[in-house]
């Protein structure tokens, strides 16, 4: 590990220098690639970004964020696959910040379309494009992207490497290559006998690397099993660091409290008293706050809180329902793009019933395990920084402009993430830490946010207001015409990180309004972006949580209104527009044992939306306990393709579910003179031991194109909770969360 | 005046205010990380901890009301030498983002040393302090059980 650590210390010193030289590949065969970012020692050979290989063994990297969705196992099963090593005998690192460790996958999902009907050559395209996440330095973890990226270059990364391996081996020997045979981290020779990798390293290291064809997945040993993760001995001794345990010497502990009125400026601060307070070393002043640096984090709290401030006002409407009247004024400007605009809604067709409902939907907080923290260490020669980030190459440059340092003098390390969700790909906690570094040269500090601190200054799921109209006809949905009214995280993003406001239509904004794969012959779908001035940012499946509630409830209310089966209406619309989706309802159906019909004090409800490329239908069953009422049960199917680790899915799925259906049952944030009014968990709580229900879950093999799975379980789950209590209670719930209609067990 | 206190069999001094809580004398001062900060007002349960073998919110327990030995996470078990408990957890895969996990185990571990074959109806009141916001709570309940399982062959 010392070694890995030098390297890497290393390779955050070069940066984007090319680093060949010694025994590293400077070049990663696949693509004409970003520099290798690992620069090996004596005796120690970095085949390419992934793989590196020393006398002590293998090392792989999977640079992805680890947040509980299992990538960092997963991604390095895709290079073992094909390298032929065993998980449990290598180490498996995140890496540093690097461009050479892009995100492929990004860049294709912002193509336009509708996704479920990718045609190759789209599909071709964004293949292609993803290269454009190099050139962006696009080191990053989210969209439900992981596994899209990463299939066929990691496998790529471990093939080359392992062919390469065999050439050392061969020329050696004094063999052909083909005569070779690799094993658990050996080279197989003819005669049987068996060199461990490590004694190839270093002359594979002068070897030109080699292109291998992928193997057959029906050869594949790893990929398509439960396999078990590579964190869970951590995780289960309290041994996993986060970034709130890393503990260096001489370490001090500091937090933040910044202005509760997002967004406004600090008149005046007094830390008179709070400097005499026990443990306090320095205050720090932010500019928009300040932060306390303290001999323990708690005494920093205290002080924090014991400092005087004036603030300066919030610039938007300090209330909620002033906050939802400008969102609603959104309506009264042009789109900002409708991406579905099928037919004429603006004829009734002859015979159809005409019907219509609006909708609103809270901010919501994130809301991780691990409030925001980071630590960071400003020496003369460079700023180290370790946090969980779903972002590291941004996280490096906002450092550095902060500092006033070189890119190259940041180093960024990237520990487990307490929970993402969205909340760890913005750079606020970053910054924060750094500035409190910068405040004491030469000491490490950990910045812990408290949890009031968290919930309060979070970029939310920005609220939002659907207007929705639709007609029925003969049992069908014939026009569907929807308005959709909110803030562009994707817009605010942009500006934060590049300062020029986003423009141009935002796909992100009405992704699962516009996208879901229904044959309705009049069909239009427009988003409204407010220029309101609330920070809002990626929440789980970002416009997709707002949408499928919008879509999805109306989408019940139209089957009930035609007399028909909830289900067997979406599922006749589905059929004819996309085989895939109407597998998956089918297959809930059967699952579930859905009839359409529930005993008295039992009430179900059905859910479907397509999102990040995967299909997902829900069944919530509700139950009437004594007038309390409880979710029981839920029934889950999903198509993603490929499920490469069928585990890992399900718990990413019944995990997403669980996250939509927190939001949906007690999810709201709101505004009073500006401020949030939600400081911690018995504000904003969510589903717990006792009220989350059972869960059955089948995965379909079948879509042509790989899905995400760590997104695409939330969208359904508020209006498949909704669709139950309707059919439990008779009463339509229009606004979230739905404690507010119903008495929820808590 | 210093501080003595008993964490995982082992003494340690510590000199720091009466009111700092537990959670903030293990992690910041004597280094034990394992015991993680979730809200600072016990409706978490990340920061659970035993005294006296009792399972407590460790970040609602001010220094001077620590009144017996205190066991944390690292003292059930090590990655060498798991406890069944943890070893539970890893047989059934548990975690996620795992960062509530700590206090999991140990609210766990408290309920099956009061009860050694709890109902589910016990599991839920036992365990409904405990936030996790990852959704992993159906298999912590088949690790309760497993773990249950495991502790009667002993």
């Amino acid at each position: 590990m010392a070694s890995i650590g030098k390297i890497l210390r290393r390779t955050f010193l070069i940066g984007s220098v090319a680093v060949v030289g010694g025994v590293a590949f400077g070049a990663y065969k696949v693509r004409s690639p970003a520099p290798n970012p690992l620069k090996p020692g004596q005796g120690q050979a970095a085949l390419n970004p992934f793989v590196m290989i020393d006398q002590n063994g293998v090392t792989l990297f999977a640079p992805r964020a680890e947040m509980g969705q299992g990538v960092q196992t997963t991604w390095a099963a895709l290079i073992a696959e094909e390298l032929d090593v065993e998980l449990d005998q290598v180490t498996v690192l995140h890496g540093p910040a690097a461009a050479a460790y892009y995100n492929s996958a990004f860049v294709a999902d912002g193509l336009p379309g509708k996704g479920y009907d990718t045609s190759d050559f789209m599909h071709n395209l964004g293949e292609a494009l993803g290269v454009i996440g190099k050139s962006l330095s696009l080191h990053a973890t989210g969209g439900s992207t992981s596994m899209k990226d990463g299939f066929i270059r990691m496998r790529e990364a471990g093939a080359s490497a392992r062919e390469t391996l065999k050439q050392a081996a061969a020329d050696q020997l004094g063999v052909s290559r083909d005569q070779l045979k690799t094993q658990a981290g050996h080279v197989i020779t003819p005669d049987g006998s068996k060199v461990p990798y490590g004694e190839l390293a270093v002359a594979a290291a002068s070897v030109d690397p080699i292109e291998a064809e992928l193997r057959d997945p029906t050869t594949w040993t790893k990929l398509g099993q439960n396999l078990p993760r590579l964190d869970m001995v951590g995780k289960a001794t309290g041994t996993a660091e986060f970034a709130i345990d890393v503990r260096l010497p001489g370490m001090k502990f500091a937090t933040v409290r910044r202005n509760p009125k997002l967004g406004g400026g600090m008149v005046s601060f007094d830390g008179n008293e709070a400097k005499t307070m026990p443990g306090v070393e320095k205050i720090v002043d932010l500019g928009d706050g300040i932060a306390v640096i303290a001999t323990n984090t708690w005494l920093a709290i205290q002080a924090a809180e014991a400092v005087e401030i004036e603030w300066e006002d919030a610039p938007y409407p300090p209330e909620t329902d002033a906050i939802f009247q400008t969102l609603a004024k959104a309506f009264d400007g042009s789109p900002n793009s409708t991406m579905r605009d099928d037919g004429d809604v603006d004829t009734l067709p002859d015979g159809a019933t005409e019907f219509s409902a609006d909708y609103s939907v809270p901010f919501l907080a994130h809301a991780t395990m691990e409030p925001m923290t980071a630590v960071a260490q400003l020496n003369s020669d460079g700023l180290q920084v370790w946090t969980g980030t779903q972002t590291p190459t941004f996280a490096q440059s906002r450092a550095a402009y902060v500092t006033g340092l070189e890119t190259e003098q940041v180093e960024i390390n990237t520990t487990y993430l307490g929970g993402g969700f969205g909340r760890r790909l913005e750079l606020d906690f970053v910054e924060v830490a750094v500035k409190v570094a910068m405040a004491i040269p030469g000491t490490p500090i950990l910045t812990t946010w408290s949890r009031q601190e968290d919930m309060r200054h979070d970029y939310y799921r920005p609220g939002a207001i659907a207007r929705m109209r639709g007609a029925i006809k003969d049992g069908k949905a014939v026009l569907m015409d929807g308005h959709l009214a909110t803030q562009s995280p994707t817009q605010q993003a942009m500006e934060r990180i590049t300062g020029m406001a986003g423009a141009g239509p935002d796909k992100v904004l009405v992704e699962g309004f516009f996208n879901q794969p229904y044959a309705i012959p009049n069909y239009r779908m427009s988003g409204y972006i407010s220029d309101l001035k609330i920070p809002v940012g990626f929440w789980r499946s970002v416009g997709n949580s707002h949408n499928a509630f919008f879509h999805d409830t109306f989408m019940d209310e139209m089957a009930h209104a035609a007399g028909r089966d909830p289900l067997e209406f979406r599922l006749e619309m589905a059929r004819p527009e996309w085989d895939v989706a109407a597998r998956v309802l089918e297959t809930l159906r059967d699952m579930s044992g859905w009839t359409g019909k529930t005993p008295d004090g039992v009430g179900r409800g059905v859910a479907f939306a397509y999102s990040f490329g995967t299909p997902v239908a829900q069944v919530i069953e509700v139950v009437d306990e004594a007038g309390t009422i409880r979710i029981n049960k839920a029934w889950i199917a999903c198509d993603m393709g490929l499920a490469l680790d069928p585990g890992t899915v399900k718990a990413q799925m019944f995990g997403g579910m669980m996250y939509g259906l927190s939001a949906a049952s007690f999810g709201e944030i709101t505004f009073a003179d500006g401020e949030v009014e939600q400081f911690n968990f018995p504000d904003y709580d969510a589903v717990r031991m006792h009220t989350a229900p059972q869960v059955d879950i089948q995965i379909l093999e079948t879509n042509r194109f790989m899905g995400g799975a760590g997104e695409p379980g939330t969208p359904p789950a508020a209006p498949a909770l909704g669709n139950a209590l309707f059919d439990l209670t008779g009463k339509r719930a229009r606004t979230l969360p739905l404690s507010q209609h119903f008495d929820l067990l808590v | 005046m210093p501080t003595s206190l008993t964490i995982n069999g082992k003494a340690h001094q510590v000199d720091l205010p009466d009111d700092v809580p537990l959670l903030w004398v293990l992690r910041d001062e004597v280094g034990l990380t394992g015991t993680k900060f979730g809200c600072g007002v016990a409706a978490c349960g990340a920061c659970t901890v035993h005294i006296n073998g009792e399972a407590v919110r460790s970040c609602q327990v001010p220094l001077t009301d620590v009144d017996g030995p205190i066991t944390t996470i690292e003292g059930i078990g090590t990655p060498d030498g798991m406890a069944a408990i943890q070893q539970a957890w890893v047989d059934h895969q548990v975690a996620q983002c795992g960062y509530c996990q700590s206090g999991q185990i140990m609210q766990a571990a408290s309920l099956l040393a009061e009860i050694p074959e709890p109902s589910d109806a016990e599991i839920d009141e036992a365990m409904q302090g405990n936030l996790c916001r990852c959704g992993t709570y159906p298999r912590i309940r088949a690790a309760i059980h497993a773990a249950s399982d495991k502790m009667k062959e002993v």
